[in-house]
């Protein structure tokens, strides 16, 4: 195995020294995680975190390594074929059960602070025979970011006020944001989705009931009735209504692009010195009444890193209460105690307490975790590629979907 | 008589291959051996995330052989390698026969179309990308002129003639360097000799320049071939295979599978397949010179 590696360092002309058996300096280790955010606020504070470890543990150096969201996995994978494995990485909920059932990744019950207070609900993803195999740190719902100076201009009511009125409907969503999109501006952006990453969707088609698969992994969803729904509403406002940018239009919310995004809560923290007024409301009731949805990401230490023992143990204090307090202004935490609107209040300036509970907790509580599966790479490559007919504005919605469920029922079925 | 055993032949010999040793060396170690390893990895199974690496003998062969993409993948490639090596031989040998006149700034047009091969492939495509945007700068022009523009990268005709062109004009000028320079040692006599046989200007192109310039032909068709064939970087960057499989090339859909799928064993049978193509190709259009390549029959 170590022959292969090394090999593969070499093919790759990737350091001739990663053969050698040095273990660094005596004493001293320096930790890599790698995650997928080069945020600035982020860094800060892992840097703080990884800062106030050093002074009880001195010998011990974490750095963090950012690598693109969009080719995360890959590079990662990338990094590991390459002999190049990180001590620590995030993991993305769609590539959880690869992950998780690979044997890749350490165990980690016995290095979580109070692990009797991780609700079931983040952890079931990242569990596999009883163990905790990857620590979900953040388990972020979707809500929706609304720029309110681009709808007043429009002369349509604030999704807040629909949201107290009841009225917070996907169909008044549209109206909204067909109304921005005719001044010239553009109007709901599902962000991250730019027609390849149709799981981004699940925020919207979860509304209407729909599923990708079924919870076993086995019955294609996409032909059922909910998904034909969801994808004629979703269809009909790109097309129809133009209420959703184009294929091949790009439009940032948080420039001041769109009337509003679809997005983790997460993203807040780049509305930090907005020149617009804006809010963050749940997503709107689809025809299945309310509902919420999460993305969650966990963190996991790799086996085939140096020093597997050096960063669970690092991982214990990365997660530990009083981290988990500071990292919950950005990724909501599993911590059931810390799942309260005045606990995540002290850490979350941008955000208002109504809209933590609304949002955040709320949504924490009931959401649905996006799409996952094995092979998740493989099968969302295969549902992009046969999606692709469905984004033109004179296409047969029930036709494509049921060449969606044609394409990956192999792959299910596997 | 016996001679010494460090003979004046043998003592050259060893003279050659000490000066070829460093390159060899490097060819051994950065050719061979991953050439070798790559169909080491075909024959097995090797999954990076759970690190097994078994020997599955040529199940991967027959997996590709079975593969339902596959035909859909060899057909892109077709298409791109085919289209790309006529459009690109074609408008080089356009542009170095125009640029070939002594007029004046024909200078400057070389450098405009030289430029592109030096800048940086990916900042070219990226640009690019931006511009076949459906509401960039190409679709921008055409409304200017009163023309609805396509979807460039997302309708399945137009994704695949985007990523050709864009591949055109960021390699032609090497190739219309190639041409430029074979056209100017064809031999003013032949020319003179021509005309006065009262020979048109096709006739002396077709029957003159074409055979002079055939062994700089045969060159630039066998880099374009093999170099259309390892496209990568511009679908990845412009249409991620997409719509559907249209420009799933050989190339990347080696990539799909090995970093993507996480399927190694997989990945480097499919890139053995690659390089047998490119070989076949290769053997076949050097063994075609002789039909067609001055000099060579």
């Amino acid at each position: 195995m170590k022959i292969r590696t090394c090999l593969v360092a070499l093919a790759v002309a990737a350091g001739l020294t990663a053969c050698g058996s040095s273990t660094g300096d005596s004493g001293t280790v320096t930790l890599r995680m790698t995650t997928w955010t080069a945020n600035d606020a982020h860094v800060k504070l892992f840097d703080q975190i990884a800062a106030d470890y050093k002074q009880t543990h001195p010998d011990v150096t974490v750095t963090f390594d950012a690598l693109p969201i969009d080719d995360y996995t890959t590079a990662l994978t990338t990094q590991i074929a390459g002999g190049n494995t990180p001590d620590l990485a995030w993991i993305l909920e769609a590539s959880a059960p690869d992950f998780v059932s690979s044997g890749a990744l350490e165990p980690l019950d016995g290095s979580i602070e109070n692990p009797s207070e991780l609700t079931p609900a983040a952890t079931a993803l990242w569990r596999q025979d009883g163990k905790l195999i990857a620590y979900p740190f953040s388990t972020s719902p979707f809500g929706v970011f609304v720029n309110t100076d681009l709808l007043a201009a429009a002369g349509r009511p604030l999704p807040s006020a629909q949201v107290a009125s009841g009225q917070w409907t996907w169909d008044n969503a549209i109206a909204g944001a067909k109304a921005v999109a005719a001044t010239g501006k553009q109007g709901l952006v599902a962000r991250d989705f730019d027609y390849k990453t149709w799981d981004n969707l699940a925020p919207i088609f979860d509304g209407w009931g729909a599923q990708a698969w079924s919870a076993d992994g086995k019955t294609c969803g996409f032909d059922q009735q909910p998904m034909v729904d969801a994808m004629t509403f979703i269809h009909k406002a790109i097309f129809t209504d133009k209420a959703m940018p184009a294929p091949g239009v790009a439009a940032d919310f948080f420039a001041g692009q769109s009337a509003m995004t679809i997005t983790q809560i997460s993203r807040a923290s780049l509305l930090k010195g907005a020149t617009f007024k804006w809010e963050l409301v749940p997503l709107p009731s689809g025809p299945k009444g309310k509902y919420a949805v999460v993305g969650q990401a966990g963190i996991g230490v790799l086996k085939k890193g140096k020093h597997a023992d050096a960063a669970k143990d690092f991982l214990k204090f990365f997660t530990d209460d009083a981290n988990s307090a500071k990292l919950s202004q950005y990724f909501p935490p599993p911590r059931k105690p810390q799942l309260t609107a005045a606990t995540l209040a002290k850490t979350n300036p941008t955000l208002t307490p109504a809209q933590l509970q609304d949002v955040v907790i709320d949504g924490i509580s009931t959401g649905i975790v996006k799409p996952s599966h094995k092979d998740s790479a493989e099968i969302s490559q295969a549902v992009r590629s046969a999606l692709d007919p469905l984004w033109k504005p004179d296409a047969n919605v029930p036709a494509v979907l049921a060449g969606v469920c044609t394409a990956i029922k192999p792959l299910l079925a596997r | 008589m016996k001679g010494r055993f460090w003979s004046g032949k043998r003592r050259d010999q060893l003279a050659g291959y000490l000066f070829i040793a460093p390159q060899l060396a490097g060819t051994v170690v950065f050719v061979a051996v991953p050439l070798g390893m790559v169909v080491w990895y075909s024959l097995h199974e090797w999954n990076v995330l759970a690190d097994t690496f078994t020997f599955v003998g040529v199940d991967n062969y027959r997996r590709l052989a079975d593969d339902p993409t596959v035909p859909a993948v060899l057909e892109a490639t077709a298409v791109f390698s085919a289209g790309l090596v006529v459009f690109n031989m074609a408008l080089a040998l356009l542009l170095a026969v125009l640029l070939n006149q002594n007029l004046r700034g024909t200078t400057v047009f070389r450098v405009v179309f030289f430029s592109p091969v030096v800048v940086s492939l990916v900042a070219w495509t990226i640009v690019w990308g931006f511009m076949l945007q459906a509401n960039g700068g190409v679709n921008g022009l055409l409304a200017a002129i009163g023309v609805h523009g396509p979807n460039w990268l997302r309708s399945g005709g137009t994704a695949m003639a985007s990523v050709i062109v864009v591949q055109v004009f960021k390699n032609v000028g090497l190739n219309m360097v190639l041409f430029l320079a074979a056209l100017q040692g064809v031999p003013h006599e032949l020319y003179e000799a021509a005309r006065l046989d009262g020979a048109s200007r096709w006739v002396i192109f077709r029957r003159v320049t074409l055979p002079m310039i055939s062994p700089t032909i045969l060159l630039t068709s066998i880099l374009t071939v093999v170099g259309s064939l390892q496209v990568f970087a511009q679908i990845a960057v412009l249409t991620q295979g997409g719509p559907g499989t249209s420009t799933t090339v050989l190339v990347y859909y080696l990539y799909q599978q090995a970093f993507q799928f996480h399927a190694f064993g997989y990945g480097a049978t499919i890139s053995v397949l690659l390089f047998l193509i490119v070989l076949a190709l290769t053997v076949l259009q050097w063994r075609m010179r002789r039909r067609w390549v001055f000099h060579e029959s």
